[in-house]
């Protein structure tokens, strides 16, 4: 029987470089890739030498889209290294920042880059002239996480504020104000994003996915848990690198992640979603009931009804953090650096984004672990890929690459972010 | 006005993390007028419409990494009437330009398993170094103000008015008091201008994200930084971040050891 390849040269809509290549034969799916073009930038190597109070700034630069998931991250990791424990406001604005962050980065996905595949558009600016309020409340939306970003950080692209220990400089409560009245605004934008989103045409597609997460004792999760799963994972954040493992794979041009005792897992929206609806507050709740979806969603394609509601939630939390805020006595709490490995996890709008150093003496950096979310979900995008295409063989090939870039979308990947992509190249 | 008649707009990406890209998406309140002033032709991150040149204006973001990148800034600019950088990475060479002190080989075994499966070149460099360069708009990342002033300066033919001063000069405009006269080691006097000064009004100093200035005097500068405390090898780190291989930047870090 014929064996047929299906390409896909350039994604569009992901954020970095991929590309797809689909091998079909004998009337069965032989293989699904997601190529990664990326190149290497080697974050890990430079951040050698470096010294501990840089790491925020240069480890932001891995992705313009969620920089503060890598500060984040980073800031954790060195706290814990050198035994500083951020609380109370401080540890408030970091959430507020992380709300920001969200906020634009989910809007911009949901609306601009994926809401286009449900509805036979290439781009949101086609959308907006059949949908010209829809657009604008998206762009509306992203703006209010970029105002958090821009108050909270100083701009809305790597963020300049956050430091070791807390910030360089808090705000006081009135800088705060108008904040609280664009959130209020936000809060119900999100709900009509919710409705609109949870109404689109989704392909029936459902897999039984790992999902892993980071599940804290009362938030749903953004800087701080235990990394947790639905098949019984429950681990501190240090005992990552025991379970987890990059492994290269022949078929495969990425090196790709996985869980040691059982392969592919999912992380992000739908991974968060599914192991901590019950830390969501009862108004997202709500929402989430209204628009048909129960407290564990398995299609992929319902993940933009997913991202939504996390806009709903981060609009709703950050309101919170804004009326309950008391600026903090001092904007930092002392860091000083000392021999150690410090580990930090935390929830960039991809998913776990995982972070360890060691540190000498003087706190510059022995070496350097970063694991990005995207590289996490690549095993989970070719399995996807390999299912929605293997149910589609009699379909034209124009269907076939269609639905799989939406798949990949599904995804929201961020291929820029992917440290640990690397290009490999087989005979046969 | 219809497609035909709009200038063509083209967006490219190189090596980079993509922020200065996402900043043309972040003109939330410009975006749709942009988009009906310009005919969005090629836009990879944005659309899946994705025309062939020749374009009337490419943005470039990202430096050159790898032997395809080096052929493919090429042909990008051979459909290119205008081709102007956007951010640290196009104009500069950006962080992953740190390779260029150091052994790649090192660099490459350092992160990945199986090194001989990476396809990478010595150096990052900047677009520049390859074909030449309308425009070079600074920044890790790019103003969006100062990217939408040279969107509309290329599409009506004149010279984008984007001043080459310090970040001084912006201090003084946003009525900061100098965080370096407090004690504060800041690159703010040598730093091209176009954030608006953001790291001092957040009480550090800056760390020179957009580049040189017109005329940096660095020697007067790091010897004020060594007044103020700064080792020889804290004063080479701060050199050596987003615009590390500029020339001014990276000479001067040459004189300061470890």
């Amino acid at each position: 029987m014929a064996t047929k390849t299906i390409r896909v040269d350039s994604l569009a809509r992901v954020e970095g470089e991929g590309a797809l290549s689909l091998r079909i034969s004998g009337g069965r799916v032989e293989s699904a890739e997601l190529r990664i073009v990326e190149p290497p930038r080697f974050f890990e190597a430079f951040l050698r030498g470096r010294d501990y109070r840089e790491t925020p700034d240069i480890v932001a630069r891995i992705c313009g889209i969620c920089p503060a998931a890598y500060q984040m991250s980073a800031v954790h990791a060195i706290e814990n290294a050198f035994g500083a424990r951020v609380e109370g406001p401080l540890r408030a604005l970091r959430r507020l920042l992380y709300c920001g962050e969200w906020i634009e980065s989910h809007a911009l996905h949901v609306v601009m880059l994926h809401a286009p595949d449900y509805l036979g558009f290439p781009d949101a600016v086609s959308l907006a002239h059949k949908y010209p309020d829809r657009v604008r409340d998206g762009l509306a939306l992203k703006k209010a996480g970029n105002a958090i970003m821009r108050l909270l950080g100083g701009r809305e692209v790597h963020p300049v504020n956050v430091c070791p220990g807390g910030f360089y400089r808090v705000p006081d409560r009135a800088e705060l104000v108008p904040l609280a009245r664009e959130l209020e605004e936000a809060c119900e934008l999100a709900a009509g994003l919710v409705r609109w989103v949870a109404a689109f045409p989704f392909p029936e597609f459902e897999r039984d996915y790992e999902f892993v997460a980071l599940r804290h004792p009362g938030e749903y999760p953004f800087n701080e848990g235990r990394l947790v799963s639905n098949r019984g994972l429950d681990i501190d954040i240090s005992d990552y690198e025991s379970e987890f493992e990059e492994r290269q794979v022949p078929h495969s041009t990425a090196l790709h992640s996985m869980l040691k005792r059982r392969g592919s897992y999912l992380t992000g929206p739908l991974a968060r979603y599914a192991l901590n609806f019950d830390r969501l507050p009862p108004a997202v709740q709500a929402l989430a009931e209204e628009a048909g979806l129960g407290p564990v969603c398995r299609n992929p394609f319902k993940s933009i009804v997913v991202r939504a509601l996390e806009i709903a939630f981060a609009c709703e939390e950050a309101l919170r953090i804004v009326s309950e805020y008391a600026p903090p006595n001092a904007s930092t709490v002392p860091v000083a650096p000392r021999a150690a490995t410090g580990f930090g996890c935390t929830e960039a709008p991809r998913g776990i984004c995982w972070h360890r150093y060691d540190f000498e003496a003087d706190g510059a950096i022995e070496a350097a672990r970063i694991v990005p979310p995207t590289a996490q979900n690549q095993p989970s995008i070719e399995a996807d890929l390999a299912e929605v295409a293997s149910q589609l063989l009699n379909e034209p090939d124009e269907t076939i690459r269609d639905r799989c870039e939406q798949m990949i979308r599904n995804y929201d990947p961020c291929i820029s972010c992917a440290t640990h992509f690397l290009k490999l190249s087989i005979e046969r | 006005m219809a497609p035909a008649t709009r200038p063509r707009l083209a967006v490219w990406k190189f090596a980079s993390c993509d922020g200065c890209q996402l900043t043309l998406l972040d003109c939330e309140d410009e975006l749709l007028a942009l988009a009906d002033a310009v005919h969005i032709a090629y836009f990879p991150e944005a659309s899946s419409a994705m025309e062939e040149g020749p374009y009337d204006l490419s943005l470039v973001e990202g430096s050159i990494t790898t032997p395809a990148d080096a052929e493919r800034i090429r042909e990008v600019r051979r459909q290119s009437r205008r081709l102007v950088t956007i951010g640290a990475c196009a104009t500069a060479g950006g962080i992953q330009a740190l390779r260029n002190f150091a052994d790649v080989n090192e660099f490459t075994a350092a992160v990945y398993a199986s090194p001989q499966y990476i396809e990478t070149l010595a150096t990052s460099t900047a677009i520049s170094a390859h074909v030449p360069v309308d425009f070079e708009l600074r920044g890790c990342p790019i103003n969006k103000m100062q990217l939408l002033e040279v969107i509309t300066a290329f599409l009506v033919g004149r010279k984008p008015s984007i001043t080459a001063h310090s970040v001084c000069i912006e201090c003084k405009r946003r009525g900061t008091v100098c965080v370096m006269v407090q004690g504060l080691p800041c690159l703010g006097p040598v730093t091209h201008a176009g954030c608006g000064a953001i790291c001092p009004a957040y009480r550090r100093g800056c760390y020179g994200c957009y580049g040189p200035m017109e005329t940096p005097n660095m020697r007067a500068l790091t010897q004020e930084w060594r007044s103020l405390g700064a080792s020889p090898r804290e004063i080479r780190l701060a050199l050596r971040t987003f615009n590390a291989a500029a020339e001014a930047f990276s000479k001067e870090s040459e004189l300061h050891g470890d």
